[in-house]
């Protein structure tokens, strides 16, 4: 078959795709198109997850997108002329880049996910991969933190902290061993970033981490990754290999003299490893148990060394910062928050996906122009933002501008950029208390408020339910609250409290049944 | 211990030897080897932890500590197939709460416990990256996505009419 007039077609690998039967649809589509001058190249996702299992055929318009298919409808599509793109058939839903959804989108982290095959090296260097490396190799270190600290680059994971800053701190440690250590932990309900780009773009991620390791002269990287991302795993270690191969990774990095090596580590089931200390603590074979700061990993990071810890999305972006310049990204978003931010849109909405934009949409536009309002038709009524840490917003607060500033000021957070709807079923009593109990589940033991005071604030708001003392009882809530902000080691138990005390706020009602 | 038993046993002890062996001088060897020996025997055996603890020169509470710290790591035999039903919120906003009830009461089991046949452990899992698609559940690499009850009893039909699997445990 030969390579240049065969017609491509693309079905996702990705594990949302999958989940919906994407796998059932690459065998009919390899069935049915057999003995024909195809190529089958599995993507990433464009991440309109509603229409996955999404396939796509390559015109010379452009690429044309039919979906959500099932297997069954696969037969019909190549009999009505799916290789010719033919527009006719009800799945179709036109040129893939006009669908609006994603027109109006600003994808820079996100511009190949979906578009390329995830582990083509080919691909990924025609679509300007490795330009930013490539940049970097002829910057002298100080250099390449300096375009990042321009950039306005502020940690994606969810603390929000100038990524070059952060780095300036890493290059002036004085140290025989530095690493780069990537938190793909991912924890977050309501979240998926990390775990698309990864599926749709390592190199994308591992052209970040080498960067970083230019940056601040560490010559290992390790990507922490959640054991609940086995398709992110596999197309990683994938992606690690042939980049070694190709003298990406290793002793001589593109000729250089440099070296960066990376390897994949499996976190085993624990949100409490998403924050950095814990994170760090478990890659050495620990319990994942919080530090206390400082002194701050960027000088006693791993097994006691210098070492930088950034999110995936963060990372990412660092590729694209390289390539296009500083000046090109930080043009996006407003105030204090620079570039895009990759949105999920999550939970009760239609059009449930990623939605890559400048920083300042509103979060209505979020929820209404881009979800497309609930799935099951029913109002909405409560969206949590950020994360199972992050608040409960009522609709009086979605006319915010989603920034990190614009949330703070609502005592909202931005996080990892989760967004999570509820219809008016939603029983936010019954939220409060699950937030309370994850709580109990995933601390790390460390602190009495958190550990404590979150198995006091199940058995308290379970009293409120039950109409016990009611009064007492939620003044007792609120008591507990405080304590957990005021005397948390960490976030987990620090920010419990904010779904907690935004559905007692905005949602009273619920806690009076 | 019978004949067959002793030679069970013989396998174990030599996985668990290898599994230490492949990892032992990398750094922070200890997750790497548990996840290999949970792969490959479907749990952590008391034999794996007395054997890690003396190689790596840890005591045996430190590294039971890890295991048990950890949601991933069980010290008990397990199903076949463990099927996680995502708890988190995304999901509950669409059905997941009835989910995570229709899947206890179909397989008569509460979290991190296993049918009587050996074939199903139910567990609950926080988020698995599908959100988009929840209500969602996993069983090792397979996820599925907007499951309701009726797909979920497709799915455990699937499950327990699969034929025996004879092949080696490698890989799982
Ligand atoms: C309880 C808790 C969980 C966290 N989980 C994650 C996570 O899953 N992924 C992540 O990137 N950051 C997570 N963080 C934030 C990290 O501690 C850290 O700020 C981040 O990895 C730094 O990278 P960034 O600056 O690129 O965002 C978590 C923090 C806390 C307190
Ligand atoms: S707040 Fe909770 S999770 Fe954080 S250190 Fe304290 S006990 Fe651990
Ligand atoms: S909340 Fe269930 S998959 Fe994310």
């Amino acid at each position: 078959m030969s390579a240049e007039n065969t017609t491509r077609v693309y079905i996702s690998r990705d594990s949302s795709a999958l989940s919906m039967g994407a796998e059932k649809v690459a065998s009919a589509l390899k069935q049915g198109l057999n003995g024909q001058n195809v190529t089958i190249i599995r993507n990433g996702s464009r991440a309109l997850y509603w229409l996955e299992p999404m396939i796509e055929v390559e015109t010379p318009a452009g690429r044309v997108a039919y979906g959500p298919v099932k297997a069954k409808d696969v037969a019909g599509l190549i009999e009505q002329g799916l290789l010719e793109g033919n527009q006719d058939h009800p799945l179709c839903l036109g040129l893939t880049e006009e669908i609006p959804y994603l027109k109006k989108q600003q994808r820079l982290t996100f511009a190949r996910a979906g578009i390329i095959d995830p582990v083509s090296l080919d691909d990924y260097r025609a679509t300007e991969g490795y330009k930013g490396l490539e940049k970097a190799l002829q910057m002298s270190a100080q250099a390449i933190v300096d375009e990042v600290k321009e950039s306005g680059l502020r940690g994606r994971g969810g603390a929000a902290f100038p990524t070059g800053i952060k780095w300036q701190t890493v290059l002036g440690a004085e140290a025989e061993q530095k690493y780069i250590v990537c938190n793909a932990d991912e924890g977050d309900s309501g979240t998926f970033a990390d775990r698309l780009q990864m599926e749709a773009d390592p190199f994308g991620l591992i052209e970040g981490m080498t960067i970083a390791g230019l940056a601040v002269g560490a010559t290992q990287g390790y990507i922490y990754l959640r054991e609940e991302y086995p398709h992110a795993h596999e197309i990683l270690d994938e992606a690690i290999a042939i980049a070694e191969k190709n003298g990406y990774l290793g002793d001589n990095i593109l000729q250089s003299g440099k070296a960066f090596h990376l390897e994949v580590r499996l976190g085993a089931k624990a949100y409490i490893c998403g924050e950095e200390t814990a994170l760090l603590e478990s890659l050495e074979g620990k319990r994942g148990m919080v530090r206390p700061k400082p002194p701050i990993p960027a000088l006693v990071g791993l097994f006691g060394q210098p070492t930088v810890v950034n999110n995936v999305i963060s990372l990412s972006s660092v590729s694209i910062i390289l390539a296009k310049g500083a000046d090109y990204y930080k043009d996006f978003g407003m105030g204090r928050s620079r570039g895009t931010m990759p949105f999920q849109l999550a939970g009760n909405l239609k059009y449930a996906g990623l939605v890559e934009t400048a920083f300042g949409v509103t979060l209505k536009e979020l929820l209404y122009d881009f979800g497309g309002g609930s799935l099951t038709g029913r109002p909405l009524r409560a969206v949590q933002a950020g994360g199972p840490l992050g608040t409960y917003l009522p609709e009086s607060q979605w006319d915010v501008a989603m920034d990190y500033e614009e949330m703070a000021a609502l005592g909202a957070v931005l996080g990892h950029g989760g967004v999570v709807a509820f219809d008016d079923t939603v029983d936010m009593s019954e939220q409060a208390r699950f937030s309370m109990d994850f709580c109990v589940v995933e601390s790390c033991g460390k602190c009495t408020p958190c550990r404590i005071g979150s198995t006091r604030g199940v058995e308290v708001i379970d009293k409120i339910r039950a109409n016990q003392d009611r009064d007492n009882n939620i003044e007792l809530l609120e008591q507990l609250c405080e304590t957990m902000v005021d005397g948390s080691l960490c976030a987990m138990g620090g920010m419990t409290p904010f779904p907690v005390q935004s559905a007692l706020k905005h949602f009273s009602e619920d806690f009076a049944k | 211990m019978n004949n067959s038993q002793a030679r069970n046993q013989d396998i174990v002890v030599s996985a668990i030897a290898a599994h230490i062996e492949k990892h032992k001088n990398r750094p922070g060897p200890l997750l790497p080897i548990l996840h290999d020996i949970q792969n490959d025997l479907g749990y952590i055996p008391d034999e794996a932890i007395s054997e890690i603890a003396s190689q790596l020169s840890l005591s045996r509470a430190e590294v039971h500590g890890v295991v048990s710290f950890y949601h991933h790591f069980s010290t008990k035999p397990r199903g076949r197939h463990i099927v996680e039903v995502c708890c988190a919120e995304s999901c509950q906003a669409v059905g997941g709460r009835n989910l995570e009830k229709y899947a206890k009461e179909k397989l008569g089991l509460d979290w991190y416990q296993t049918t009587r046949d050996g074939e199903i452990t139910l567990e609950p899992v926080y988020c698995l990256g599908n959100c988009a698609c929840s209500p969602s559940v996993r069983v090792g690499k397979e996820m599925l996505g907007r499951v309701d009850n009726e797909s979920f009893d497709e799915l455990i039909d699937e499950l327990t009419t699969v034929p025996l699997d004879i092949a080696p445990l490698e890989g799982r």
